[in-house]
């Protein structure tokens, strides 16, 4: 058979004029995508930067008309709300991953998964007045306790989730081999299956900490917010969140600046977070 | 160790019909059959893991005179050790602390113990001198006969008595497999061996006696020599010459 020469056609042109449109289609909605998270980040630099300065850190907010002051107590009551969250949230969200992965083949675990879903999709505003029903009522006043309890409500089910996931990408092959060793089935699920899943499990924690890291609704009516240095969980406790949304309608210009410092403060904690996920993820001791 | 009277199930579906062996000491028996027989499922009813996988038996089986399904599994399974058909050793794991990890959690030895233990099941294991000036290294960074003398070291490690292998040469290479093979000779020494394999010529070569298991029946149990020149059942010789399986 002989070899004719390639000559174009129209169809083989037509093919490659569609598949071209479809790329640059892909390419533009690829760009179309970065750009808000690029308005963001270049937006609030630009506003905050100048304002952000050692005095942000270390100070305490300055009454009104006196320039300067700083949120300090903000930033430390973001990390007080956040750990004691994350001291609620994560035991119990974590081990019940591990028990829905592990045992998880009965009504009651399917029960217990369904609500998790569910609870995933509740608005982070209702779970503040949960919260607020549970802790602020009885306690008649409002407490970082009580914040930490909103936030451990949002970070539960991101962290069952998780959890549960990464446990049943263990191969069931190790389970084998650490029973056939002689290991009683508690220590094989924590100290060998738990073990191999660790990183996925990190990377569920560190993003549920980014997330509840950034929530202000729950936090309006538990933690309320103080003006004044408070770390006790039993007192109203000031948060990053709830600083940049009181700051930010204040009529006071001076206000509205810190409110960015605020929030590019905020944007980098959580950037720092999600950075860290992907630096954990990385693998470096796990061959295959 | 003897088994009577062995029926095995996975849910409604049999799999094991009335199996009596005897497994004697010091000595490697050969399971043999096609795929599907029941061999894998009757060694795993040899140290409940059959159990682990949802199945249920009836039936009794002894290690020394005292039957393994009246006691503790845990104790059973640090007596009656077994290594499978892919090597898994624990991915986030050193070498050592792979051979290490089963005695840590059953019990544990004095850190002084430690090294000695693990460099005497690594020898045991014929896997010694390729990783003693490695130990740190990652269990998964081995190749794959290593692999699975790093398992067979995890085993011995808990010193068990008896030793079932799940076909555990059947994803090596020649020369791999016939270390492997090597080792089960010298391990016969000190442990009772049962292994399962789809190679009738590694069955011939390691085995001290043979049992051919077909449709979940123990059709023939002999010494190797007599299984493989003067089979008794007509099943098992046309096994052997290939005439199916």
């Amino acid at each position: 058979m002989s070899i004719t020469p390639f000559v174009p056609s129209w169809q083989y042109y037509r093919r490659k004029i569609a598949g071209a449109t479809m790329l640059a289609l892909c390419y533009l909605s690829a760009v179309l995508a970065i750009v808000p998270l690029v308005l963001i980040f270049f937006y609030t630099i630009n506003r905050g930067v100048s304002y952000l300065n050692l005095d942000f850190f270390i100070q305490m907010p300055k009454p009104v008309g006196e320039p300067g002051g700083g949120m300090a107590n903000a930033i430390v009551g973001t990390l007080v709300l956040v750990a004691t969250g994350s001291a609620i949230g994560l035991p119990i969200g974590i081990l019940t991953g591990i028990y829905l992965a592990e045992f998880g083949n009965n009504k009651f675990a399917y029960f217990a998964r369904f609500m998790t879903d569910v609870l995933s999709g509740v608005p982070s505003i209702v779970a503040g007045v949960v919260a607020y029903g549970l802790v602020v009522v009885p306690m008649k006043h409002f407490s970082a306790a009580a914040g930490g309890v909103a936030l451990a409500i949002l970070m539960i089910p991101t962290v069952t989730r998780t959890t549960e996931e990464m446990i049943r990408l263990v191969p069931h092959s190790y389970r084998e081999a650490a029973l056939a060793l002689g290991i009683p089935m508690w220590k094989t699920t924590m100290q060998i299956v738990v073990r191999t899943a660790f990183r996925g499990i990190i990377t569920g924690i560190l993003l549920s900490i980014a997330r509840i890291a950034g929530e202000t609704a729950p936090l309006l009516f538990t933690a309320l917010g103080n003006r004044f240095w408070s770390t006790s969980l039993d007192q109203p406790i000031g948060s990053l969140t709830v600083f940049i949304y009181d700051y930010a309608k204040a009529p006071f210009e001076d206000w509205n600046n810190q409110a960015w410092a605020a929030a590019l403060v905020l944007i980098i904690l959580i950037s720092g977070l999600s950075l860290a996920v992907r630096v954990v993820t990385r693998s470096k001791f796990v061959q295959r | 160790m003897t088994a009577r009277n062995i029926n095995a199930f996975f849910g409604k579906v049999q799999a094991l019909y009335d199996v009596n062996l005897d497994i004697a000491g010091n000595r490697v028996l050969a399971i043999i059959g096609p795929s599907g027989c029941g061999k894998s499922t009757f060694l795993r009813c040899l140290n409940r893991m059959h159990e682990v996988a949802g199945g249920t038996m009836t039936g009794t089986v002894e290690l020394d005179g005292q039957n393994i399904y009246g006691t503790d599994a845990v104790l059973v399974r640090k007596r009656v050790g077994m290594v499978f058909q892919k090597a898994n050793p624990f991915p986030t794991m050193s070498i050592f602390d792979n051979v290490a990890i089963g005695l840590r959690l059953t019990g544990g030895v004095p850190k002084s113990q430690m090294n000695d233990v693990v460099e005497h099941s690594l020898k045991q294991a014929a896997l010694w001198d390729e990783v003693k000036d490695s130990l740190n290294k990652s269990g998964v960074s081995l190749s794959g006969g290593q692999q699975q003398r790093l398992c067979i070291a995890r085993t011995l490690a808990v010193n068990p008595e008896v030793i079932l292998m799940d076909e555990p040469a059947s994803a090596l290479d020649p020369i791999a497999t016939a270390k492997i093979e090597e080792l089960i000779y010298e391990l016969k020494k000190d442990f009772t061996i049962v292994i399962v394999t789809h190679n009738m010529q590694q069955a011939a070569r390691v085995s001290n006696t043979t049992a051919f298991f077909y449709m979940g029946k123990l059709i023939e149990f002999d010494e190797t020599k007599t299984i493989f020149t003067s089979p008794k059942q007509k099943q098992t010789e046309d096994y052997i010459t290939g005439r199916f399986g």
